[in-house]
């Protein structure tokens, strides 16, 4: 055995061990890389899914006219201006017989929702012979109150609710008079001061017109560049530069479109602040490379022949273009397309600058109204102090993530169902 | 009538446009004895009519509409009693939402002067007359460009080419637009940087160690002129996207490496798009977990074994926002390893090296360059990052390069300048302006250095 050989065979073992330990650096990493994205799912999930439910307290509620201060149901001005959370009030105190020291009182009527109000106003107006009569209703119970029902052993002990609120609650859980229900406001309200009234609906309306506007602008104009980039472009210095102006908007940092919102279209075109139009103006800026760039790939796969045979026939090279390759590039596209929207509907940081962090109870009727959106519905409600928003802004970010996972698994399946292979 | 109504008023137009020039052809075509007698197909008659119609009234109103407001608002500054006229830019932009809100109705018109309310008064009529020559304008213009295209219609009008070569025009003009983008950047950054720079000189802002962007409301106030020295921003970004490349370069290389050479099918085919979706989270998502979870965390951990950890720690915001950059590193990566060539490991292989051996003698420093590119791209990504730090990295400009300590970088103080009340023309809301050309340039920078090593490498094995 020569010498070399020797070497060799004394060197393999440590070889070897280097091999494993290279191939185990890879596994690790991806698994940190995996473990990262399962805990970060766990986390929200964990943390937002007791937003989809909120708790009621059962009260019977006496409408009664002195302290209402309503003599005629029938009459919407008296309606609105009745004092609901007063009969609330007695309603509480004639539960808890105890109570009548006027700080006691006040944190009495603390347990129930400003919504109870609102939602008695409601009720009486749609059954105006309930003036004067008691019924037994379920009301929606204050933020603290559901947190405090929801939480274990400790979290009630760490609840912020005095001893007594605290008492007050568990005889009334004690007696059955608490109930867990679906929490249908969230995905049917505005924003709102009150974790238990607000919801995100306002916000996903904002949301659907910015893309609306986004998509009927950035998908024909980004496919009309990516054709004449592809298809007509002479190769000069001119087209150069468009080439290169589009890598390079296509990492531009997203805010850096926001301070451009904010200097051209506000500034100097006067379009109104906080309104899906500019949001979506912004977001087709920002857009726009990632879809010509997936457009152009899209063009690239369709082969020569077919524009070959087209022009064979004597079709002229726009007949070409429209008639033959956009056709079939269009999944490809459309794939594209969606997954630039995706990435538009997450993102946060350009709106901020343009205004649209307002703070939106109405529904917006029409991408000219004042809205938000939803990731920056998100970004306002995580600064909020109160404890229940963490649970509601959870709760949005996995609603967020449901509509993204839904719009990239589309783009999956349209590129598997339509790609085709030549 | 509404922008709305007027829009769709004129789709209708294009559309009988369209159908009448079809009509007309068709006409034309018969006693000929039939379309293989016109020039082109009916199609392209109508078409033209169409493009006829539609072009000239859409151009007139986005024009219009781009520009009659600062024009409106001109008018009736310039029409203001002399002695109301504003001196500065901020009397100027006071004047005008008074103005504006005693027009809406917002203020009565009772409550202020009556030079202003007459301002209000005409500014409201001033904008009805504009709407309504609007209206006329677009209508007639649509009318007489659709006439015409209509009455041009002849059997040998040239018809398919004049359309093609407006299509084409239409579609370079969309290919523009990416110029055009670039352009706006760069004079919304600049201008507003200018006369940044006109207030505080640029050498205070680039080397000074002081950032307090608080100009007090009065002159006499204490530090009244507030500091723009920009260093500690610089710093602070830099601290975050240090610890950010260093938790992604590592992992996302290692990743593409097993991944590309080691990895059977199967489990590549599951594993990539997994490590992807950590690419498609929205940003605002992961700044509400670091700021959340990763933070109270770390600080747990720090107080734990006796370090005192600021709660909002540039460790907490560097370590998301590097797991946020994971696959970029690793998608890029995993693209450079694939392309070098298989000749070069079987020639490595047969020499008797193991496939570790080889990745790292071989691949590695064969793909080098276009790993570099991918990296500078992904440093491009964590310096411009927004929302992670906005939500989880702190306000307050500290110098230090403590990664335990609160940091603020360039993208936070943007976004702290610019949202809320404000006045346009302060140092303050300028300022934000000029960190904004300070990261559009960098990124700039590192981008096309990016992209020219990436595309150098590409050609070098093609």
């Amino acid at each position: 055995m020569s010498k070399t050989t020797e070497q060799v065979r004394k060197s393999l073992a440590r070889r070897y061990r280097a091999e494993r330990r290279f191939r185990a650096y890879g596994i690790i990493s991806i698994a940190i890389g995996l473990a990262a994205l399962a805990i970060l799912f766990t986390d929200i999930i964990g943390k937002g899914h007791s937003a989809f439910f909120e708790h009621y307290v059962k009260l019977d509620i006496t409408f009664n006219e002195q302290t209402l201060d309503i003599e005629n149901a029938g009459d919407p001005e008296q309606l609105n201006y009745g004092n609901y959370d007063g009969i609330v009030r007695e309603a509480l105190k004639a539960r808890f017989p105890g109570v009548t020291e006027r700080l006691q009182v006040r944190e009495l009527s603390a347990l129930m929702s400003i919504g109870a109000g609102y939602e008695l106003r409601d009720l009486l107006r749609e059954n105006p012979e309930w003036l004067g009569t008691t019924q037994t209703l379920w009301l929606l119970a204050d933020d603290d109150v559901d947190l405090f029902l929801k939480a274990g052993e400790k979290g009630r002990e760490d609840s912020r609710m005095s001893v007594e609120q605290k008492a007050w609650i568990t005889e009334l859980e004690a007696a059955g008079d608490t109930e867990r229900r679906f929490n249908a406001s969230f995905f049917s309200s505005g924003d709102s001061r009150e974790p238990e009234l607000a919801g995100i609906w306002s916000a996903v309306v904002g949301s659907f017109f910015t893309m609306l506007v986004t998509l009927c602008l950035s998908f024909p104009i980004g496919v009309a560049a990516a054709i004449y980039l592809e298809e007509f472009a002479p190769r000069n210095r001119f087209t150069d530069f468009i080439e290169v102006n589009i890598n390079n908007l296509a990492a531009v940092p997203s805010i850096i479109f926001g301070l451009l919102g904010l200097a051209i279209f506000i500034n100097l075109f006067g379009v109104p602040r906080s309104v899906p139009v500019l949001g979506g103006l912004v977001l087709t800026l920002m857009t726009l490379p990632t879809i010509i760039i997936t457009s152009r790939a899209s063009i690239k796969t369709v082969p020569p022949s077919i524009r070959e045979a087209a022009m064979g026939l004597g079709a002229s090279r726009m007949q070409v273009v429209l008639h033959h390759v956009l056709p079939l590039a269009l999944p490809g596209m459309l794939t594209g397309a969606i997954i630039g929207m995706a990435q538009a509907l997450g993102e946060t940081a350009p709106l901020l600058l343009i205004g649209m962090v307002a703070f939106i109870v109405d529904i917006p009727t029409g991408p000219l109204d004042a809205s938000t959106v939803l990731p920056v519905q998100i970004y306002l409600w995580a600064d909020s102090p109160e404890q229940s928003f963490v649970a509601m802004t959870s709760a949005a970010i996995m609603v967020l993530l449901a509509f993204l996972i839904a719009m990239n698994t589309l783009a999956v399946v349209l590129r598997k169902r339509l790609e085709r292979r030549w | 009538m509404q922008t709305g109504n007027l829009l769709l008023l004129l789709i209708v137009m294009v559309a009988l446009a369209y159908y009448l020039g079809h009509q007309r052809s068709l006409a034309l075509a018969r006693p000929l004895g039939g379309i293989r007698h016109l020039h082109s197909l009916p199609f392209y008659y109508a078409m033209r009519a169409a493009l006829w119609c539609a072009l000239p009234a859409l151009l007139i109103l986005g024009g219009w509409l781009a520009f009659d407001d600062t024009i409106i608002r001109q008018t009736v500054m310039q029409g203001l009693p002399e002695a109301l006229r504003p001196d500065s830019d901020g009397a100027r932009g006071l004047l005008l939402s008074q103005i504006q809100n005693v027009a809406s109705g917002a203020l009565s018109p009772e409550s202020v002067d009556p030079a202003i309310a007459a301002a209000a008064e005409r500014l409201n009529n001033l904008r009805t007359t504009s709407a309504m020559a609007l209206t006329v304008v677009v209508i007639a213009v649509g009318l007489v460009g659709a006439a015409w295209g209509w009455v041009k219609i002849a059997p040998q009008l040239r018809a398919r080419q004049q359309v093609e070569s407006i299509l084409r025009v239409i579609f370079m003009l969309c290919a523009t637009v990416a110029i055009l983008t670039t352009v706006g950047i760069l004079m919304s950054v600049l201008f507003e940087s200018i006369r940044f720079f006109q207030k505080v000189s640029p050498a205070e802002f680039l080397f000074g160690l002081q950032w307090s962007p608080q100009t007090a409301l009065r002159a006499d106030q204490v530090a009244s002129s507030g500091a723009f020295g920009a260093i500690p921003l610089f710093v602070g970004t830099l601290l975050i996207s240090t610890i950010a490349l260093l938790v992604a370069v590592p992992i996302g290389l290692m990743s593409a490496i097993y991944l590309a050479e080691y990895a059977p099918p199967k489990v590549r085919s599951v594993a990539k798009p997994m490590l992807e979706i950590l690419a498609g989270v929205p940003t605002v998502v992961y700044g509400f977990f670091a700021a959340l979870t990763v933070a109270p965390f770390i600080r747990g951990v720090g107080e734990s074994i006796g370090l005192d950890v600021a709660s909002e720690s540039a460790l907490a915001a560097g370590l998301v926002m590097g797991v946020m950059i994971i696959p970029f590193v690793s998608s890029l990566s995993d693209d450079v390893i694939t392309a070098v060539p298989q000749v070069m490991r079987d020639g490595s292989l047969g020499l008797g090296a193991t496939r570790s051996e080889t990745i790292r003698k071989v691949v590695f420093p064969a793909a080098l360059p276009g790993i570099m590119g991918g990296i500078l791209l992904a440093a491009s990504r964590a310096i411009g990052e927004t929302m992670i730090v906005v939500m989880a990295a702190g306000l307050a400009a500290n110098l230090t390069a403590n990664p335990l300590d609160a940091v603020t970088t360039v993208t936070v103080q943007i976004v702290t300048l610019l949202t809320g009340d404000q006045e346009f023309d302060s140092a303050k809301t300028l300022a934000a302006f000029a960190l904004g050309l300070m990261l559009f340039l960098t990124t700039l920078c590192l981008n096309i250095l990016a992209l020219h090593i990436v595309k150098k490498y590409r050609e070098q094995y093609e």
